[in-house]
């Protein structure tokens, strides 16, 4: 698989980061910053992984599967990530993930037809004590109200 | 970045930095007595190092309290393999976000700190294990990491001391579980976040199955204060027994939610009424969970004449835990609060054991069921039972972090769960929504 | 003694040697802890929690699995809190679990019905909806219904660790964990069931014996499996005189609970359709069943004609016992007269034998594999032609970290642990770090024969260092064949014959008056020089196609007798089903000899006489007999000296039948055929 020389340069220095013969510690962050990279972990990213760390595609997998982060299917283009853990629950987190889905049309673990947005509903992401939080992407958004919200997806949706 | 006016009622030792022009470069560290400690550090002996820390009276800040330095005295000394040292910045506790705030604010604090412990127990690598959420402060470890190389505070030979240190950012990608620090170096080692068995605990057998000294982030970030000042004087912040301060995240139904140091020990009335500015409208208290969701759930009677550290906490059969605070008022529907936390520990087990994997699985079930309306009176009796059948008896302590709330919930607001049999799905709601499975 | 510490289980003071897990010292006061997880041998889990005791001065329930004895410890195993415990972890597990014992294979000798049962948790507060998974088909012989798995991890780890393979892991996380194959949606691996056998529940079940019988139906006996030369025991299950499954669950025998696909799977050419019912003479150039009186009569009548008139050949089997290896090659000597008598050979034996006299060199048993220090792997690829030996080294390696070294001309799968591995033949650049080891095994393959093979022993004495050798050999009986006299040149036990006879190419060359081949193929590819051709066999072979006479012979699972294996331990077949048509080749001999009025010379022809006097004739067969009269291997004494008479060069070839091959037999084999087959479409 050829991949951005950004990431290709990561990947050589990841693989640098951990005691000779451990290469296979890389592959959880090989395998995140790829998925960033091409939008979902391949068949094909799960060979490529599994010959660079040296383990075989079955070992990829059990990890692959475990992590809540990485994905087999393609997300929207905006992954719309809505914390409803306790912190954020007590802020009528669980609200605003239907205000979500509503304001996009799909329901949690949807992507919408076009590919640009995507929800879940996910644990606690660090941002309790300026709930309700939520990710799109990486990004966080705090303190997120329903017309903030809307706000947020009219922007992104006008910038796509 | 501050999210929240620091109060006057804090203890700022660990966040003295926070707030400050560029807190996070290499240049306002150095400003401020940045690395200091470390220079200090360098000529003493590990045992000093160690000593040092022991009368710091510093107990871990990830969650179980375990005394720093003696964790650090457990490294074997003589052991012929490389050492490590591994930071937990997996911050993954519901109602916990200090971590965070740590490292984007000042990441040469936790630099330093990383240093010091591996000058006391002869380390020369380590790895900050960052959840895969926090993306943006693998960035800002790595430019921090990037500057103490170029300054010579990391790499060979470091400011001539003859000490060599090099250190990574790892990151994790979405599991609870590997904030479990055997799942984490499991974890770290590409492999699915299962804890290991112990005994060999991390000191003798962790990261690739070195000796390992494996902390939370504001454990490591502590190291250079108390260096700097001495053990004694960090001990001193606090209360006998329980030394120095605790970046506490006020959370929930409250007039100023967010992150504050404060002294162990302080008052919890106080730190409700003065550091949070109050009850979010004027509510009266219901329900309190002073370290994050695994910690059993206090009432607010239970609150009274308690303070915010491990013995007060453990008097009334809670926990100090990792400093999340979630304060509940009058209006929170405890079975749908009870709901979600079970549904977090179910989708959190890491499947491993048959108490946690099926219990969390099992209590999830009924939880939603009982709290749609579908409850029948035996449920509540078989909630508690089902949770006392994990406790003490899981792989790890995972299964007891959600036990422990299932127990105190329903023991302690039985009422509410009987409420929720008569008829209406949630009597404490307006919207009879139940949280989506 | 120093390692032994002492502690008190349920009150009883138990010995226990360091190091030694509370769950096995439990055992030696015969206290059982239960547990589904803990596999002796694999590594600790801790997962299934089935084990918790108390122990005195612990705030918790510990688990005696993982749990090392301790001087003084105290443990209780039947406290209130462990029987609490172990209900509400049955409870736990039955949550999910589906009911269907009654249709599920594993009913009966299933170990979560038994603990359910032991321990309670018979009714179920669980009025939840279970999560139902369809089942899915792994390979031709592996499938998997997830929701009856327990999540104990035997699977994944008697094939990680015991195998090699690496075939089966754990994806997802929490409550829908699951076991996975490794390639997507099916397995490619050895097949070798071992994950069906040491699953604790239905959850792994295999496409032959699924849905066949109830476990208690049938009846279960422990014999050898007839395909290689390692040599595994196998209890084979029977209901109606058929043979319905092949395990060795109870871990007897000298592969513990170790068996490859042709000895859990292989023995279904047993009642192929193209089996012979009846005997089988020439009448007007085609070949027609007759009674066995007729056959038999023909035979004799023959045989006696020619005795003093004319030359005979006779070709042995290595699949056939040593009792009718003995026989037949009495039955020449004695009473057709001929030292015109061989077998195919797989190695070259018999030079080992000569190679190593007077020197310290010795031939390695069993044990030695499990046990020695060190190893040389020398051409065979272990894994695909032998198993077990495999299994048993790379065991080695696990528990007492053996050093390994291979040089082969492909790769193979001790390349993994091994301390050194080499492409080719160049053993001899290895010496020094051979020398360094304290011990040695070297195992070689039918390319070392001859001079190449004394070389090879000569290396082996100038090391310094006690060297033992393991020389591969194909079939069931390969070794027992040699050790029986099945050659021209050797009597019974390495003795020379004194005048040789012809060797096995040598009478297929010849124009001989009878040709009598007992169990062998030798004109598959052939057609016949000799005047008359006996053949007994199972199947109408490329020989038998050709034979004047066919007697059809039983196969090991239907016959009592031993066998030897390729590292020398002798170890009894049990007749597990009759037969209808077929005879075993012993009492086909022995009423051959009866009808040509020779049985008196010759003997009884029971196994146990037959038996008896190898015993007191055959060097190195002085064995024990309780072990083996119990389903026990017992040693043959390493045979170690001058033979006089040297080999043939050249005659020395192995089949080198893979995993999935196994000769004649493994052609009538619809498991292994299944698996070629499927392997090829995909
Ligand atoms: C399920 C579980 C999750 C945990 N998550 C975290 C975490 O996110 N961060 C953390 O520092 N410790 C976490 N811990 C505690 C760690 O196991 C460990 O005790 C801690 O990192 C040790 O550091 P400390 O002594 O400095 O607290 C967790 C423990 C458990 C059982
Ligand atoms: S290894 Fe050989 S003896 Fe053992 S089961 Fe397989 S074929 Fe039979
Ligand atoms: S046998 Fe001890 S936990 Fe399974």
């Amino acid at each position: 698989m050829t991949f951005s020389p950004q990431l290709e340069a990561r990947f050589a220095k990841l693989l640098e980061s951990y005691p000779a013969g451990r290469q296979r510690a890389a592959m959880i962050p090989m395998l995140l910053y790829a998925q960033d990279e091409i939008g979902s972990v391949t068949d094909e990213l799960v060979e490529e992984v599994a010959q660079r760390v040296g383990v075989t595609p079955l070992q990829v997998n059990e990890v692959v599967s475990y992590y809540s982060m990485l994905h087999r299917e393609a997300r929207g283009k905006y992954h719309v990530q809505v914390c409803t853990n306790i912190s954020c629950l007590l802020h009528d987190a669980d609200q605003l993930l239907e205000h979500t889905c509503q304001k996009l049309g799909i329901e949690n673990h949807g992507v919408t037809p076009d590919g640009q947005f995507s929800i879940e509903e996910v644990e606690c992401m660090g941002a309790c004590s300026w709930a309700p939080a939520i990710q799109v992407n990486y990004d966080y958004h705090h303190f997120v109200t329903p017309e903030k919200l809307d706000r947020l997806l009219d922007g992104l949706r006008k910038k796509q | 970045m501050l999210y929240n006016e620091p109060s006057p009622l804090e203890t700022r030792v660990l966040s003295r930095r926070f707030g400050m022009a560029h807190s996070e470069s290499i240049e306002t560290y150095l400003a401020t007595e940045g690395y200091q400690a470390f220079l200090k550090a360098s000529k003493m002996t590990p045992d000093e190092i160690i000593s040092e820390m022991k009368a710091s009276n510093l107990r871990g800040r990830g969650g179980a309290g375990f005394p720093a330095g003696m964790k650090w005295s457990f490294v074997p000394r003589t052991s012929p393999k490389p050492k490590y040292i591994v930071v937990n910045a997996d911050e993954g506790e519901p109602g916990t976000c200090k971590d965070r705030v740590l490292m984007e604010n000042d990441p040469h604090q936790l630099i330093e700190g990383v240093l010091i412990a591996g000058l006391a127990v002869d380390a020369h690598a380590g790895w900050i294990y960052i959840r895969g959420e926090y993306r943006y402060l693998i960035d800002i470890m790595d430019r921090a990491i990037a500057e103490a190389h170029e300054r010579g505070w990391l790499g060979k030979n470091i400011q001539g001391t003859g000490f060599d240190f090099d250190l990574y950012t790892h990151t994790g990608a979405g599991s609870y579980e590997c904030g479990e620090e055997s799942a984490l170096l499991e974890s770290l080692e590409g492999k699915r976040g299962v804890p290991r068995i112990r005994p060999p605990f991390p000191a003798v057998a962790g990261a690739f199955q070195c000796p390992t000294v494996l902390n939370n982030v504001e454990t490591f970030c502590a190291a250079p204060a108390i260096l700097l000042n001495g053990g004694a004087a960090f001990a001193a912040l606090g209360i006998p027994k329980a030394g120095g301060t605790k970046l506490t995240c006020l959370t929930g139904h409250i007039n100023k939610p967010g992150v504050y140091e404060l002294r162990l020990g302080f008052p919890v009335k106080q730190m409700i009424e003065e550091v949070g500015g109050g009850m979010r409208n004027g509510k009266k208290l219901k329900a309190f969970i002073p370290g994050g969701s695994s910690c059993p759930v206090l009432t607010a009677a239970e609150c009274e004449g308690a303070t915010m550290d491990y013995d007060s906490m453990a008097q009334r059969k809670s926990m100090l835990g990792s400093g999340g605070v979630v304060i509940m008022d009058e209006d929170t529907c405890m079975v749908k609060a009870c709901l979600r936390l079970m549904k977090f520990y179910a989708h959190e087990s890491c499947g491993w054991c048959i108490p946690c994997r099926e219990g969390t699985a099992w209590l999830t079930k009924i939880m939603t069921r009982f709290h749609s309306g579908g409850g029948s009176p035996q449920d509540i009796g078989l909630l508690g039972d089902i949770a006392k059948n994990m406790l003490g008896r899981t792989f790890c302590p995972l299964g007891d972090a959600a036990a422990l709330p299932m127990i105190s919930i329903v023991e302690k607001f039985r009422g509410e769960f009987e409420d929720h049999l008569n008829g209406k799905p949630c009597p404490y709601e307006h919207s009879n929504r139940m949280v989506t499975a | 003694m120093a390692d032994t510490v002492k502690l008190t289980i349920d009150g009883h003071e138990v010995h226990a040697p360091a190091g030694m897990l509370v769950i096995d010292a439990a055992k030696l006061a015969g206290i059982e802890i239960p547990a589904f997880c803990y596999y002796e041998g694999l590594t600790l889990q801790a997962a299934c929690r089935m084990c918790l005791v108390e122990v005195e001065k612990m705030p918790k329930l510990m688990t005696a699995c993982t749990l090392p004895v301790a001087e003084g410890l105290v443990v209780r195993t039947e406290t209130p809190q462990v029987a609490a415990a172990r209900k509400y972890m049955l409870e736990f597990l039955l949550t999910n679990h589906p009911l269907d014992c009654p249709v599920c294979d594993k009913g009966g000798e299933c170990e979560l019905q038994d603990m359910a049962f032991r321990y309670g948790a018979g009714e179920s507060r669980y009025n939840e909806t279970k999560v139902h998974t369809p089942e899915k088909q792994y390979s031709p012989v592996v499938f998997f219904d997830a929701p009856r798995c327990i999540l104990c991890y035997r699977c994944v780890r008697i094939c990680n660790e015991g195998m090699g393979v690496n075939a089966l892991g754990v994806v997802e996380r929490g409550a829908v964990s699951e076991i996975a194959p490794n390639h997507g949606d099916h397995l490619e691996c050895d097949e070798c069931g071992a994950c069906i056998d040491i699953c604790p529940v239905g959850a792994l079940t295999s496409g032959i014996y699924r849905y066949q019988t109830r476990p208690w139906e049938m009846t279960h006996v422990g014999t050898i499996c007839t395909h290689c030369s390692d040599g595994c025991k196998t209890t084979l299950g029977t209901r109606n005189d058929r043979i319905l499954r092949g395990n060795n669950r109870d871990r007897s025998g000298i592969n513990g609970e170790f068996l490859c696909i042709k000895g859990r799977y292989g023995f279904d050419f047993y009642d192929h359709p193209d089996r012979l019912q009846a005997p089988l003479m020439r009448v007007n150039g085609k070949l027609e069943e007759v009674s066995w009186a007729q056959a038999l009569a023909a035979v004799a009548e023959k045989f006696k004609q020619t005795i003093g008139a004319g030359t005979f050949g006779i070709v042995g089997s290595n699949h056939t016992t040593n009792e009718e290896n003995y026989y037949l090659q009495k039955f020449a000597r004695s009473v057709l007269g001929t030292n015109n008598i061989d077998h195919h050979r797989t190695g070259d034996v018999v030079t080992l034998v000569d190679a190593l006299s007077g020197k310290s060199g010795a031939l390695a048993t069993v044990a030695d594999l499990c046990e020695r220090k060190a190893f040389l792997v020398l051409g065979a690829d272990l894994a695909l032609e032998h198993p077990l030996l495999s299994y048993q080294i790379r065991a080695n390696y696990r528990h007492h970290q053996a050093h390994v070294y291979v040089v082969t001309p492909k790769a193979v799968r001790e390349d993994k642990y091994a301390a050194a591995t080499m492409r080719g033949r160049d053993y001899e650049s290895l010496r020094d770090k051979l020398k360094a080891q304290p011990e040695l095994v070297i195992l070689f393959d039918d390319s070392y024969q001859g001079g190449e093979l004394r070389k090879l022993v000569d290396f082996g004495e100038s090391l310094g260092i006690p060297v033992r050798y393991v020389c591969l050999v194909d079939y069931a009986n390969s070794r027992g064949a040699i050790d029986m006299g099945l050659t021209p040149e050797l009597l019974p036990g390495y003795q020379p014959s004194g005048q040789s006879g012809l060797h096995l190419d040598e009478m297929l060359a010849a124009e001989l008056s009878v040709l009598w081949v007992v169990g062998a193929n030798p004109l598959e590819n052939a057609a016949r020089k000799s005047g008359f051709l006996v053949v007994q066999d199972l199947f109408l072979t490329e020989t038998a196609l050709q034979a004047d006479i066919v007697l059809p012979a039983a196969c090991a699972y239907e016959k009592n007798g031993t066998v030897t294996s390729g590292t020398g331990e002798v170890q009894r077949l049990k007749r597990a089903i009759e037969t209808m048509g077929a005879k075993p080749d012993l009492e086909i001999i022995g009423f051959i000899a009866r009808e040509m009025g020779a049985a008196a010379a010759l003997g009884p022809w029971t196994p146990d006489a037959v038996f008896e006097e190898i015993r007191k004739n055959v060097r190195g067969y002085d064995v024990a007999m309780p072990a083996l009269s119990t389903g026990g291997a017992a040693q043959t004494m390493p045979v170690n000296g001058r033979v006089a008479v040297p080999g043939p060069a050249g005659l020395v070839r192995s089949d080198r039948n893979g995993l999935f091959a196994s000769g004649t037999l493994g052609r009538y084999s619809k498991v292994l055929n299944s698996v070629l087959e499927s392997r090829l479409s995909r």
